[in-house]
């Protein structure tokens, strides 16, 4: 008789349910992502602040685990079960889903105009006709210090070369604070805030980056070594036993007030402002002369692109013009201080720091890190072996000379550039 | 006549009944995952399709320098993570042993359990913690060895081309010496008591007594703490990978082919996972394991005396 009943309600609701559902002429979007950390972010203020101006459009942020999400995503297209809106990763995956015809051509998309070349660049083809995602965020390089140490010490903001090593020897001579706070241990720090921080300037930004790809140029190029043979230099500088410091140590060494400069990623401002007790200031990576023109790393990071498979791709676009909008621009890179929009138009963000980084896309010139566009499709891996590479020239393993032939021996392996 | 009519045995369906669930499941989690890592490695991607490729995974592998430099590194690694084991793992365990098996030694159920238990835990904790304990930054070793005046020989081991594949092997020792232990004890309690007997009888006591009555009876053990330290090591991949990352840093010091082959297998960063040769590497790691495995059992196992009580 229970069961009877149960059951009896059990379909009850479950009609009554897709009345509802029937009902509502609302569309509901799904987004993919990876950004976990977000959700609030999406739920409190990114979402009501478009549904506000789109009713009848209602959008979920369903963000799956980082490391799960590639696999995820692509059980789900395969399924034909993904979300209308896909949070892209920059360059080779997401191309993959392009080329798989999971992601719609975006080339059109009203908004898209709002963002540069190099902002779209991790989200193209090869030769740059098609876009299948809206650029979100970017990361920039370049060096935090602690303003307090400077203050005491009396040393200038450095802006040249010769200025930041002269800070660097100041700080060591003086011994209170470790001049450097990085650690090789984890490799990828000696890589990315450490080669593809200081690289732009000598290599000239995208200039030297699009000539590597097309094979005008080589990693055994003058351009390409200095950058190692500055690394080089910053061994001195480096804490005790760094070679066994790992990249959170390097954080709190910093965070602690123990070491006065930390080559950073903009990433590390959030974290940063909750944990360090003292003022703190960034300059971006020093050029040979003053009045040189600077080159920043200004890194693609996140991206979102349409599902090809929706079934509200109408809708969808509605969403992601919005995405491509100043509004949502403005909305985000105040959320999360260190992640700046890619929007062509300037977003007036309320952190200080995050004002300081986002302030040189004004003075140098952007570029994204030269080993992430298609030289990474192969064995060896470009990137991975940067990051070893890198670390072997501060250990003083690999001489500049011999790390940058062996980068460009693996790459000449399998890349061939088209003449 | 009557020796032509056989009498016809009737087929034994029981012993096919009791043997079904163990062949089943050792068949379903064991024979063909392996099956089908020998088939992957055999083929290709090419443009999205599978294609045969016969052994051309091996060629690549063993010809081409990219692969080559990488899969010796590795293997000369793993020989001489093995090489540490057996050389500090085990004797370590049997001398532990034969002090636990001393009837004299106080408290040796609370030094059984306290040697014992790091095998039990997890590898993460281990090489998070040693990573910490090790840390020149905060760790507690370059503090003690200051308290004892020798600060000067603390260099950050795990970060050094040249000691970190032995700080992780010794890392990996201090972790397992627990096994080998536990095994060589239970080995020492099975000798009879007469047999000491009459070796002291004979005036065979002390250090001579272990040597030469204890030591002999215990081989077939060592022989099996061998082995079985042998085929761990060259599974190898769980404390690396926690303590130094897939990139097996410093220069690729630290790697073993276990993480090699996740390298090659799942890919990582930006590098994109190959399943086939990952597929040849695991493949190779089989063919070592197999190979060792074999010289043990045919070599060496039936070499070893035997007593019977």
């Amino acid at each position: 008789m229970t069961t009877k009943l149960l059951t009896a309600l059990l379909l009850g609701t479950s009609i009554l349910g897709s009345a509802g559902l029937a009902h509502a002429e609302d569309v509901t979007l799904n987004i993919e992502s990876w950004r976990g950390d977000d959700l609030a972010i999406w739920k409190d203020k990114l979402i009501p602040a478009f549904e506000a101006k789109n009713p009848g459009i209602k959008v979920v942020f369903a963000p799956s685990a980082p490391t799960e999400y590639d696999a995820a995503l692509g059980a789900k297209l395969a399924a034909g079960s993904a979300g209308d809106l896909i949070t892209c990763r920059p360059f080779d995956k997401s191309l993959e889903l392009y080329k798989k015809g999971n992601l719609a051509d975006l080339s059109a998309l009203p908004g898209m105009e709002n963002f540069s070349p190099v902002a779209k660049s991790a989200w193209q083809t090869d030769d740059g006709k098609a876009s299948f995602c809206v650029p979100m965020a970017s990361v920039i390089h370049g060096f935090i210090y602690n303003k307090d140490a400077f203050d005491k010490l009396g040393i200038k903001v450095p802006t040249t070369r010769d200025e930041f090593f002269a800070a660097l020897d100041k700080i060591k001579a003086d011994g209170t604070y470790i001049p450097m706070a990085m650690g090789t241990k984890d490799l990828w720090e000696a890589a990315t805030m450490g080669y593809q921080n200081i690289g732009p300037n000598y290599w000239k930004g995208e200039d030297g980056r699009a000539a590597l790809i097309k094979g005008t140029q080589k990693l055994t190029d003058k351009d390409w070594v200095a950058p190692y043979e500055e690394l080089a230099k910053w061994k001195p500088y480096l804490g005790d036993g760094f070679e066994a410091q790992t990249y959170p140590d390097s954080q709190n060494l910093f965070t602690l007030g123990r070491a006065a400069i930390y080559p950073a990623g903009s990433w590390e401002i959030g974290l940063f402002n909750t944990q360090a007790q003292f003022k703190m200031g960034a300059f971006p990576p020093p050029v040979e002369k003053a009045g040189d023109t600077c080159y920043i790393s200004d890194h693609t990071d996140i991206g979102m692109g349409l599902n090809a498979a929706s079934k509200h791709a109408d809708a969808a676009k509605t969403f992601l013009s919005w995405v491509a909008s100043p509004d949502f621009a403005t909305i985000y890179a105040n959320a999360l201080p260190g992640f700046f929009s890619l929007n062509s138009s300037p977003v007036k963000m309320a952190d200080p720091l995050a004002q300081e980084f986002v302030s040189w896309r004004g003075k140098c010139k952007s570029t994204i890190r030269s080993t992430y566009q298609i030289l990474s499709r192969g064995t060896p891996n470009l990137e991975n072996e940067t990051w070893v590479e890198s670390a072997n020239v501060i250990n003083g393993t690999d001489t500049p000379e011999a790390a940058a032939k062996k980068l460009q021996t693996g790459l000449d392996s399998w890349y061939k550039p088209a003449k | 006549m009557a020796a032509d009519i056989r009498p016809k045995r009737p087929f034994r369906w029981h012993i096919a009944i009791f043997l079904a669930p163990a062949v089943l499941v050792y068949t379903a989690i064991m024979i063909l995952p392996l099956a089908g890592t020998l088939q992957l490695s055999l083929f290709r991607n090419i443009e999205q399709h599978q294609v045969f490729v016969g052994l051309d995974n091996f060629r690549t592998l063993f010809g081409d320098p990219n692969w080559s430099v990488n899969f010796w590194n590795a293997l000369r690694n793993n020989v001489w993570f093995f090489i540490i084991h057996m050389l500090v793992q085990n004797p370590i365990g049997v001398m532990l042993a034969a002090l636990l098996s001393s009837p004299r030694l106080r408290f040796a159920a609370f030094y059984r359990t306290a040697i014992f238990v790091p095998t039990i835990l997890s590898f993460v904790i281990v090489g998070f913690a040693w990573k910490l304990i090790l840390s020149p930054l905060w760790g507690v070793a370059p503090h003690m060895m200051d308290l004892v005046g020798l600060k000067s020989l603390f260099t950050p081991w795990l970060g050094k081309e040249e000691y970190a594949l032995t700080a992780l092997s010794l890392i990996s020792v201090w972790q397992f010496v627990g096994i080998p232990m536990m095994l060589i004890y239970a080995a020492l309690l099975s000798i009879p008591e007469e047999v000491i007997e009459a070796a002291e009888c004979d005036g065979i006591t002390g250090l001579s007594q272990f040597w030469k009555i204890k030591l002999p009876l215990i081989l077939p053990s060592i022989g099996i703490i061998s082995i079985l330290t042998f085929v761990g090591n060259f599974n190898a991949f769980d404390l690396i990978y926690t303590a130094q990352g897939a990139l097996a840093g410093p220069n690729y010091s630290t790697d073993i082919l276990g993480t090699f082959l996740y390298r090659a297998f799942f890919g990582f960063q930006l590098q994109v996972g190959d399943p086939n040769m990952g597929a040849a590497i695991a493949t190779m790691m089989f063919l070592i394991i197999l190979g060792g495995v074999c010289v043990y059992l045919f070599l060496v196992q039936t070499r070893l005396r035997r007593y019977q009580f």
